[in-house]
């Protein structure tokens, strides 16, 4: 996994609530055996028609989001589906912060173990980002050490990250090697409950 | 005495393996469920770094999502085929036991786990998918996870987990004759919302729980995930035992005696403490139809669609307004004016045998609507067979149902089982996501009984009445 720290943007905004993980990667794009590659799928059902093509009236279409990296949308995002391919989707295509007013637990850690940051900011607070980069080419930083978001024109809010994620996060860590450093542990709890 | 604990407390703390401070626990998992879709990038990170699986006598595996409901084994998708033949070779190469296509125990995946017994009180339990809370109804910890964490138990049998906050859904009262254990989940989404259990394990308690039966109690907790909430599970009690009495995982003779006392200690304790507590009424749940996008966007059969005016904020009310649009239907309309096109009875909440019991009483001797195409995909190869020796397949095949082999279908349509764009389905399934049955497929969650009904009048109408009105 990719440690991340410091990371500024191209932010896209998608202002909707409950954006389900059925949207972010419809099921006919789950079948792949891999880990790459999901990118070409994200929200798909949104971002092309019946025939394939492009639609036009989806804003992440637009040129103007080329390489937006920070995505930011409203209440409970990524419910629904445990599947791990919506944030392999996310990353794929290029999102490395994840910005809500509230996520979904499942898909929350998901992130994390893939090294995309959460950011949950207040809903007032999502709103001014939306506001800020809907139809504008908009950046936005992050500093994971400082757990702040920023950007130029004077916006500022600090967001919570448990500590232990933060870590994992910063430091792109193998959670399997870190769990098998306890492993006399698992084997005595093994042993006291055969 | 110490102080009381609810269930998920007590569970919690059998399981820690290894605490430290500012980290999550380190807890053990008992039994990791596994099938074809979220399982291969696992394996393979596995294969990669050369671990091996630490427990394969813990975890099971079964072919669910993608298989074919009839035609068995013509897979006409070879990405399809590709995923179900990887799970076949991991579960070779790991020694992992798998139900696969041709084999008796085959079905979808939180089905077969309480049919053989692998599914009990106390245990944590995982699984690659969200619906892995239908297993709390037996009063097991247990939650979806990500392909990951599927890698990490496989690799290490344990978790990093936060303890859950504790919730405690109330149901008092009685459910009345033909409201179902859906119809309770899916008024208990409707009033409290798709996010009330973000962050909590629910435990669902009071009367009208106790007398629900062990395959209601998994409607119940299976729909928990929709209500936000990773887990959902009752207290065992008798109705527990008595299922799981023989069942061949399940401890036999003397063994199960013991076993069950044990079990019979995880109750909840009187005056135990929850994080928060919600309460509903059974008395005033009627028959439920979902006509939105998401499963709380759900009214009574006697209701009538929502005006996006009707709305509390603004986000709400653009929230109703692109569902209506979705599903093609108008404010105010009576959802017992709405015409249907497709009914699924199956899938992980709706697919057991007595959820088909149920389903056939109310088409016995009638005959599906014309406009209508109706199926049954049974849960699992054991519910099938057990069906077709009481004859049910008969009573649904009269009727002009189409009988399948057992999987998880239309409830996700990954394999060929799909609602064609802007046609509407009554399905007994939990999610009624955009395209989830389908690319642009109108989905209306139901309880069997009222999908039964809906396939015979073609339109969704009060089950109740319908039962009660000689033919
Ligand atoms: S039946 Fe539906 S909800 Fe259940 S496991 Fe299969 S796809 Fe998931």
């Amino acid at each position: 996994m990719e440690p991340i720290r410091k990371h500024s943007g191209l932010v896209y905004p998608i202002n909707r609530s409950n954006i389900d993980t059925d949207q972010i990667i419809p099921k006919q794009f789950l079948k792949r055996i891999e880990r790459q590659g999901f990118g070409q799928f994200l929200f798909y059902n949104w971002r092309f028609d019946n025939e394939g093509n492009k639609r036009k009236d989806f804003s992440l279409n637009d040129a103007k989001y080329d390489g937006a990296s920070i995505l930011v949308a409203g209440e409970n995002f990524g419910c629904g589906s445990s599947r791990e391919h919506a944030p392999w989707a996310l990353q794929d295509f290029g999102f490395k912060v994840i910005i809500a007013s509230s996520f979904a637990d499942i898909f929350y850690n998901n992130c994390v173990k893939n090294g995309i940051l959460p950011v949950q900011l207040s809903e007032q607070q999502t709103k001014e980002l939306v506001e800020k980069s809907e139809g504008k080419s908009y950046t936005l930083s992050v500093d994971l050490e400082k757990q702040i978001v920023f950007d130029s024109e004077g916006f500022k809010a600090d967001f919570e990250l448990k500590n232990y994620l933060r870590e994992m996060l910063l430091n792109g860590w193998d959670e399997i090697a870190v769990t098998l450093t306890h492993e006399d542990r698992i084997d005595a709890y093994e042993k006291a409950n055969a | 005495m110490g102080k009381p604990k609810t269930i998920i407390e007590k569970i919690w703390d059998r399981h820690v393996v290894h605490q430290e401070p500012n980290k999550p626990d380190l807890i053990y998992i008992d039994l990791q469920l596994v099938h074809e879709v979220t399982s291969p990038q696992a394996f393979e990170g596995l294969r990669m770094k050369g671990r091996s699986v630490r427990r394969p006598d813990r975890t099971f595996a079964t072919m669910d999502h993608n298989v074919p409901t009839i035609a068995r084994h013509i897979i006409n998708d070879p990405v399809s085929k590709k995923q179900m033949e990887t799970l076949k070779e991991n579960c070779k190469e790991f020694n992992v036991p798998l139900a696969d296509i041709d084999h008796p125990d085959q079905g979808i995946v939180h089905v077969i786990g309480p049919e053989l017994g692998l599914t009990q009180p106390g245990k944590t339990i995982v699984c690659g998918d969200s619906h892995t809370s239908t297993h709390g109804a037996f009063g097991a910890l247990a939650f979806g996870i990500g392909t990951s964490e599927v890698e990490h138990v496989l690799a290490t049998q344990t978790l990093w987990q936060a303890p859950p906050k504790t919730m405690n859904v109330q149901v008092t009262g009685k459910l009345s004759p033909a409201v179902t254990a859906k119809d309770l989940i899916l008024a208990i989404i409707a009033k409290f919302g798709v996010r009330f259990g973000t962050g909590y394990v629910i435990e669902y308690t009071g009367e009208a729980i106790r007398n629900l039966s062990m395959e209601e109690r998994m409607t119940v907790c299976n729909m928990s995930i929709e209500a936000g909430a990773r887990a959902g599970l009752i207290s065992p009690d008798q109705t527990t035992f008595d299922y799981l009495e023989n069942r061949r995982h399940v401890p036999k003779g003397e063994a199960f005696d013991k076993v069950v006392k044990d079990w019979s200690s995880l109750a909840t304790d009187d005056g135990a403490h929850y994080d928060a507590t919600v309460e509903i009424d059974a008395d005033e749940v009627e028959p439920q139809v979902t006509w939105g996008t998401n499963p709380s966007m759900c009214i009574p059969v006697s209701g009538q669609i929502p005006a996006p005016e009707s709305a509390k904020s603004e986000a709400a009310k653009e929230e109703i307004e692109r569902a209506l649009e979705y599903m093609g239907l108008e404010a105010n309309q009576p959802i017992s004016s709405v015409n249907i096109d497709h009914v699924f009875i199956g899938s992980c909440t709706n697919s057991r045998i007595s959820d088909l019991r149920r389903a056939a009483k109310v088409v016995e001797g009638k005959t599906v609507h014309s406009a209508v195409h109706a199926m049954v995909v049974p849960g699992s190869q054991t519910v099938k067979l057990a069906a077709e020796a009481e004859g049910l397949d008969k009573i649904f095949t009269a009727a002009g149902f189409e009988w399948r082999e057992a999987g998880c279908s239309m409830c996700l349509a990954m394999n060929d089982d799909i609602v064609p764009p802007g046609e509407r389905c009554a399905s007994t399934s939990n999610r009624n996501f955009e395209g989830r049955q389908g690319n642009g497929a109108r989905t209306h969650l139901v309880s069997p009984e009222m999908a039964a009904a809906a396939a015979v009048e073609g339109r969704f109408v009060d089950v109740r009445n319908y039962l009660a009105t000689p033919v």
